[in-house]
């Protein structure tokens, strides 16, 4: 029996979220704990005695009996998870109880109850990606470090802060009051959004890590679009710009791992299934009045995922799309593609135009691919000089080898 | 071929992320796959538990647990065959417990001749 890729930080999320909500947000380190258990109790005899038949199932098992030893243990010692804190106090009701619990359907409802709790209102976004990716995706701090470039201290307070600021709460995020869930739903979208993105463009040299934080970022949209009230256009748009911005990512790095750029990317490495999922769910967020950040950006994405080259590329629809966007959420980051696309649209002295009259371009100096993108245009037209100029003050921005090894090669371009 | 028995001590990673232990498990199941698929395999063993009792002496002094230090308890066993003792040595080298710091002790076991 061959374990599944991830399984364990997977079913620690769940597992988690599971006894959290019967030991109640504040007992979070408890149910970490029993976790914790179960999985050193796998190691030790899966290593002998092989995988089981169905890993899962003895996983939450062995979490159950934990948890089970400890509320006998502990029943009058803590409070705990409010509504069903007196259940668990007589014997009759706490087995039953917690049958009920780690039942399958319960716990599917318990990771979204746990999304929407990490993204709470008094925490900041990099806190509410933080949480998501320790809790409910299983990473250690120190893996959670690693994803976002931090330090161990620094992720190891972030982490902290954060779950005080959860425990407050005592009790996981009530998903059954609809009010309550639509008026937190876009802020869950948005951490997803994020989530993904540190791993389409994080800073992570890993392309391995970057890879998982995108299929966590799908796993949990999809658990998200699972529950009705969760699906609606906004979120199946979000779906479809993941999947087709998935599409391109076997082709961002050439066979030796490096940053390659849009038009010498291999187009025929792109995941024809990824595609046509990706137009799919995007057909799905169309129905209804709602036109969000996420839209314009699958749209954007479904252009290019169906271009035959990035030379035969609709790029004054784009343009529209990027028109749009910078009305719904400006952003220097917008305005930097929008240039580019009006480049691909008009020629390089157009893109450098809208490049100069970015607002708020001041934002942008700290990022590299500001400066790359005016070494790409100078380049374009003919004035290696420039170029290289720009290529080299953006290699002096680049935030990781793989960054700094692709735009060497740049200014490298412009001697030829 | 004589029969080797396989005793590991300490080697336990602690808290280890969800991730890491799952790679552990791997290893370990690579390696008891890889001795079964060269014949060296006679039985992967068990775990042991950590807790216990100790009876000792003539007087039968029962006592709670192994009271070695964690690193010194024995934590399971494998029995295995091999040619000879520097043989059993050699397997013992691809275990997966010396990357946590742990031991594995290769102790002959008797031959039963005449």
């Amino acid at each position: 029996m061959e374990l599944e890729d991830h399984l364990f930080r997977r079913e620690a999320g769940r597992i988690t979220a599971a006894l959290t909500r019967l030991f109640g947000m504040h007992n979070l380190a408890m149910a970490e704990d029993v976790v914790q258990d179960a999985f050193c109790r796998a190691l030790e005899v899966w290593k002998f005695r092989g995988v089981p038949e169905n890993p899962s199932a003895w996983l939450m098992a062995t979490a159950k009996n934990r948890a089970l030893d400890v509320l006998r243990r502990e029943r009058t010692a803590r409070t705990y998870a409010p509504e069903l804190g007196r259940l668990l106090e007589s014997e009759w009701t706490l087995v039953p109880t917690i049958q009920e619990v780690f039942s399958s359907a319960a716990i599917k409802d318990d990771e979204l109850r746990m999304m929407f709790s990490c993204c709470h209102a008094r925490l900041g976004e990099e806190s509410q990606i933080a949480l998501i990716l320790h809790i409910l995706c299983g990473f250690s701090v120190d893996e959670v470090a690693g994803a976002f470039v931090s330090g161990h201290a620094a992720m190891e307070k972030r982490i902290t802060r954060a779950k005080k600021v959860l425990a407050e709460s005592k009790r996981l995020f009530e998903i059954a009051d609809a009010a309550d869930f639509s008026a937190h739903l876009p802020a869950v979208q948005r951490a997803l959004y994020l989530l993904f993105n540190e791993g389409y463009h994080g800073a992570s040299t890993e392309s391995a890590v970057r890879k998982e934080l995108c299929q966590e970022a799908m796993r949990l949209t999809k658990i998200l679009l699972a529950h009705p009230p969760g699906a609606t256009p906004t979120t199946y748009a979000l779906a479809a710009l993941m999947h087709l911005h998935a599409v391109r990512l076997p082709g961002r790095t050439d066979g030796s791992g490096n940053l390659s750029t849009f038009y010498e990317q291999d187009r025929s490495k792109w995941d024809a299934q990824l595609v046509a999922e990706g137009q799919r769910l995007l057909n799905l967020a169309a129905f209804g009045p709602e036109l969000s950040e996420y839209h314009v950006e699958a749209g954007i994405a479904a252009i290019h995922a169906t271009a035959p080259s990035a030379e035969n590329t609709d790029w004054r629809t784009i343009v529209s799309f990027y028109n749009m966007l910078m009305n719904i959420r400006p952003s220097p980051v917008v305005a930097l593609n929008r240039a580019i696309a009006v480049a691909e649209m008009e020629g390089p002295e157009s893109g450098l135009r809208e490049l100069r009259a970015i607002e708020g371009r001041e934002r942008l100096l700290s990022y590299p691919f500001y400066s790359a993108a005016f070494g790409e245009l100078e380049l374009r037209r003919g004035k290696r000089k420039a170029a290289r100029e720009h290529f080299e003050a953006a290699l002096l921005l680049a935030r990781s080898p793989m960054e700094r090894q692709f735009l060497q090669r740049r200014v490298d371009a412009c001697k030829g | 071929m004589s029969e080797f028995l396989f005793l590991y001590r300490g080697g336990e990673s602690g808290r280890s992320s969800p991730e890491v232990a799952q790679q552990t498990i791997q290893k370990w199941m690579a390696w008891m796959k890889d001795m079964g698929a060269k014949g060296h395999l006679k039985d992967q063993g068990h775990p042991l538990d950590r807790t216990g009792k100790l009876v000792k002496g003539q007087k039968k002094v029962v006592t709670d647990g192994p009271f070695a230090e964690t690193k010194d308890i024995v934590g399971g066993y494998t029995l295995i065959e091999a040619r000879d003792l520097s043989q059993a040595t050699e397997i013992s080298l691809g275990c997966p417990i010396f990357e946590f710091g742990g031991s594995v002790e290769v102790r002959p076991i008797m031959q039963l001749s005449m």
